[in-house]
């Protein structure tokens, strides 16, 4: 049995919450998202800067039971407290004792939220406050954070107008409702509440094994309120959070403004090493000067004050758990800088309401909630990330994000309970995979095999599949949304197109390279014009093709999108025993499809034989890539076909432009005289099945929604990927080319 | 430091909202009392550079917070970014420079490094003897309220006097 009804439940809160979230949300992450483009192109080099950082905690992560004893000797050194906490509960305990039912100010940490210290501290008698405007905005609203960098994203200016009259019952003429009469009103009511504060309690971005130190980074200035005002401070981190030296905290500062919210650097980046030497502001005590008089700047700079009381409670939540697992493992070196989710189309529809487990949103959350929460709550939302890998590049230290949502994927899979299997797609193929996946996934993950049915009874199975009740059955089964067109299967494939033409044109002794037309299962079977296309293009510029058949095998791409990573496994080691002969007899591998291009090149590493994987990704190109290439070596264009200036809209397949491949594109299309204009959303909102699948159908067509604004009138589309094609022909109603098709010989 | 630090310095401060004042020696008691918006506390400067008396010292907390301007030192300053390093003390500069909605900040045009890593390798050995600071970039702001405000829990204006022509340079 499928779950229908959970499926529509989905359906209608992503509807609920694109109503109502979605525009303030899509404005504030691609405003993020935009400015971390600028902000990170005038690094001079920002990629040697996220090696740096990656290096750094990779160190730190190996090393961890050491730095953590060095932390500790360093802290205690200075009279300070340092607690390891096995787990929320542990945690909460030893904060609630510290505290002992005081007034608590507290600085926004994604930790605590983990925690839920707030709800102990006050179970226990506390009066505690958020000092982060967006927190307290939440807090007053009790409602859960939206994105780990800006909790409060998704409200709009009115709502917290209208939040703020409601909660403090203000008469008309006191209500702020500028954004900076609400800061104001915020500023000084907190003001208020820092004053009477007895225990500050902050997180912690890093925490320095030599020093003791702690950095803190933000923008409003009340983490530093929040250390400086009361006597007795409590850091609450991660013990993930700890790098070696204060020196390792350079590339990190560089990075995590860029990265975040696209700021060069963030307003404040606290650098405190507990207890500090400030005296603490004591507001019951007004008219005693703080200091002692006479005392001038940098006297005792280095000495605790001697009224101050510091605690660090390290919380380990299964973190060292994470430590020993391999896949999980990169999530530990996340400095939650929230770059992830404000590069992922499907965050910028719906924001952390929709991807959040219990605390962490975005990309990498479905990581962090496996670690720390367990399996079933990352299942809830760990579908929602469609490998498109535009968080890849934008994460600065280089965790591959979409790695461990197919990893945590292939373990909800594998944990589904086997009473959930369903007969009706259980013969589309026999693969490894466990008998309780979805049959949704099982239908995606096997698209290979329903083409091959597709293509040998074309075209009546196109006529099947569009019949009403067949749809309906799919949607009700399979999850497959009755709006989305169904992929039309060609009779005749492109290998056997290239076999009836009598194989390659270009003979040997005339051919300027030879390649590989690597007959992806869509080309082969559905888009065969296109795969006619680049056939074509390439023999005009002298390349000797072939189209091997026993080539025309799936890359293991949609099984891996599924999570069914053994059945991806076969899948990729069939690829390369397919190709991997041609490229032994020095031949180029041409890939049209760009996600296939995708794998060999990130995934078929950990798949196949390492050398293997390499040798296949060495020797791959994407056919736009390739035509640049030969032109750039001198092949002449003339045989193509030239633009002669027309306009054309050209959208790149997300993962062509992490692999760095648009601009060979828009070169190539330069080059022949055509006038290009290139997307700027970072994905369709297609990213193969998702756009499917009737729980997220509308949320695609929400995310593609940029591409109507910049392309509505565009004339001419071309789209380099399948599904991004596909889903510009749900948007415009008009379906693109592959830009193959526009400079091919007519 | 050479004069182009100074004045890539003073470029990206400027970029990030503060204002920049480059004086000699003898001039910055009078520049800081132009800069202050009254009432306003301060903590003692060190090498020898004396405060305006408009500037209160040895302020209470309710000095503090009743001021509008709030004078301190800053020990280094980061030419790409137009970061001042603020420390912290027992003279309580941390406060100081936090409370009221203008920050004075005096710094030696010598104590200008070019860029973060040079900073942050000189407070390494600062920060393991015990020392804390804080890297500070133009005013306070927030997004949290529908659009950027400058001025959340902090400033709203930075000015920075950097002193030029001592035996540091
Ligand atoms: S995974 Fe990377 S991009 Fe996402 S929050 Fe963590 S550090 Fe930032």
């Amino acid at each position: 049995m499928s779950k229908p009804d959970s499926r529509a439940e989905k359906a209608a809160r992503i509807a609920h919450l694109l109503e109502t979230e979605g525009d303030a949300v899509a404005e504030n992450t691609r405003g993020f998202n935009f400015a971390r483009y600028d902000a990170t192109e005038d690094l001079d080099d920002y990629e040697a800067l996220k090696r740096e950082a990656r290096a750094i905690k990779e160190d730190a992560i190996e090393r961890l039971p050491e730095l953590l004893d060095d932390l500790r000797g360093a802290v205690e050194y200075r009279g300070g407290h340092l607690y390891v906490a096995e787990d929320a509960a542990d945690a909460n305990a030893y904060v609630s004792e510290v505290v002992d039912g005081a007034n608590v100010v507290k600085s926004k940490s994604m930790t605590t939220e983990e925690l839920e210290l707030n709800e102990a501290l006050e179970a226990d008698g506390a009066h505690v406050t958020e000092t982060d405007l967006g927190e307290w905005v939440l807090q007053l609203a009790d409602e859960a954070p939206s994105h780990i960098v800006g909790p409060a994203i998704h409200k709009s200016r009115e709502g917290i107008a209208d939040l703020f009259a409601e909660t403090f019952d203000l008469g008309d003429d006191e209500r702020p409702e500028t954004a900076e009469e609400l800061t104001r009103f915020a500023r000084e009511r907190l003001l208020a509440e820092i004053r009477e504060a007895d225990v500050g309690v902050t997180g912690a971005n890093f925490l320095t094994a030599d020093s003791g130190s702690m950095a803190l980074v933000t923008s409003e200035g009340n983490a530093r309120k929040t250390v400086v005002v009361p006597d007795t401070h409590v850091a609450v981190a991660g013990v993930e959070k700890v790098v070696p030296t204060v020196e390792d905290l350079a590339p990190f500062v560089e990075l995590i403004g860029r990265s975040g919210t696209g700021q060069d650097v963030t307003s404040y980046v606290s650098l405190f090493t507990p207890p500090t030497p400030s005296p603490p502001v004591d507001f019951d005590d007004a008219d005693t000067p703080m200091a002692e008089p006479g005392t001038a700047a940098g006297d005792g700079a280095s000495e605790p004050h001697p009224d101050r009381e510091f605690h660090l409670v390290l919380v380990d939540n299964g973190r060292l758990a994470m430590r020993e697992d391999e896949d999980l493992k990169e999530t530990l070196y996340c400095i939650r800088c929230g770059a992830c989710s404000n590069s992922c189309g499907n965050f910028q529809s719906v924001g952390g309401h929709a991807f959040g487990g219990e605390t962490y949103s975005g990309g990498i959350a479905t990581g962090w909630e496996a670690g720390v929460e367990g399996l079933d709550t990352a299942a809830e939302f760990n579908d929602l990330c469609t490998g498109c890998t535009r968080c890849v590049p934008a994460c600065p230290v280089e965790i591959d994000i979409p790695w461990i949502n197919t990893v945590v994927r292939d373990r909800v899979n594998r944990g589904a309970d086997p009473g959930t299997f369903d007969p009706l797609v259980e013969g589309l193929t026999p693969d490894d995979e466990p008998a309780g996946l979805d049959p949704a996934k099982r239908l995606f993950g096997n698209f290979e095999t329903l083409a091959r049915l597709g293509s040998a009874t074309a075209p009546l199975s196109n006529w099947g599949a569009t019949l009403g009740p067949v749809r309906a059955a799919m949607d009700r089964w399979l999850g497959v949304a009755r709006e989305r067109e169904l992929p039309a299967f060609e009779r005749e494939t492109l290998v056997d197109w290239f076999e009836s033409r009598g194989g390659p044109r270009v003979s040997e002794g005339m051919a300027r390279r030879e390649a590989v037309l690597y007959p992806d299962v869509y080309t082969n079977h559905v888009a065969v014009d296109r795969g006619r296309a680049a056939v074509r293009t390439l023999e005009a510029l002298g390349v000797r093709v072939t189209v091997p058949a026993s080539a025309a095998v799936g890359s293991g791409r949609a099984p891996l999108s599924q999570g069914m990573i053994e059945t991806a496994r076969g899948k990729a080691e069939r690829c390369v025993d397919a190709l991997l002969p041609a490229v032994d007899a020095g031949r180029d591998v041409v890939v049209i499809e760009p996600s296939d291009l995708a794998a060999f090149d990130r995934e078929y590493d950990r798949l196949v034989r390492d050398d293997d994987a390499e040798r296949l990704a060495a020797n791959s190109y994407e056919v736009l890539e390739y035509v640049f290439g030969l032109l750039e070596n001198g092949a002449d264009p003339g045989g193509l076909t030239a633009g002669d200036g027309e306009a054309v809209a050209y959208h790149a397949h997300c993962q062509q432009r992490t692999l760095g491949l648009e601009g060979h594109t828009v070169a190539v299309l330069d080059r022949l005289g055509y006038d290009v204009t290139t997307s700027e959303t970072e994905c369709c909102g297609m990213a193969g099945s998702f756009g499917y699948k009737s729980e997220y159908y509308a949320l695609s067509m929400d995310v593609g929604e940029p591409l109507v604004e910049q392309f509505g009138d565009a004339g001419r589309v071309l789209a380099s990927g399948t599904s991004c094609g596909e889903q510009l022909d749900a948007l415009l109603g008009e379906p693109a080319e592959h830009p193959v098709e526009a400079v091919a010989p007519e | 430091m050479t004069a182009d630090t100074v004045q890539t310095f003073v470029a990206n401060a400027e970029r990030h909202h503060a204002t920049v004042h480059r004086v000699a020696r003898d001039e910055v008691a009078a520049t800081v009392a132009e800069s202050v918006d009254p009432p306003a506390v301060g903590v003692r400067l060190p090498w020898d550079l004396a405060l305006p008396d408009s500037v209160a010292t040895d302020p209470t907390p309710s000095e503090l917070d009743a001021a509008n301007t709030g004078v301190t030192a800053a020990s280094l300053a980061v030419a790409d970014y137009g970061t001042v390093v603020l420390e912290s003390d027992a003279a309580g500069s941390e406060s100081v420079s936090l409370f009221p909605e203008r920050h004075v900040a005096v710094v030696r045009a010598g104590d200008v490094v070019p860029g973060m890593r040079e900073a942050v390798g000189r407070l390494g050995d600062r920060l393991r003897d015990g020392a804390s600071a804080v890297l500070a970039t133009g005013p306070s702001a927030t997004a949290d309220m529908g659009e950027l405000v400058i001025g959340a829990h902090g400033p709203r204006e930075v000015e920075v006097v950097v002193v030029e022509g001592g035996d540091d340079e």
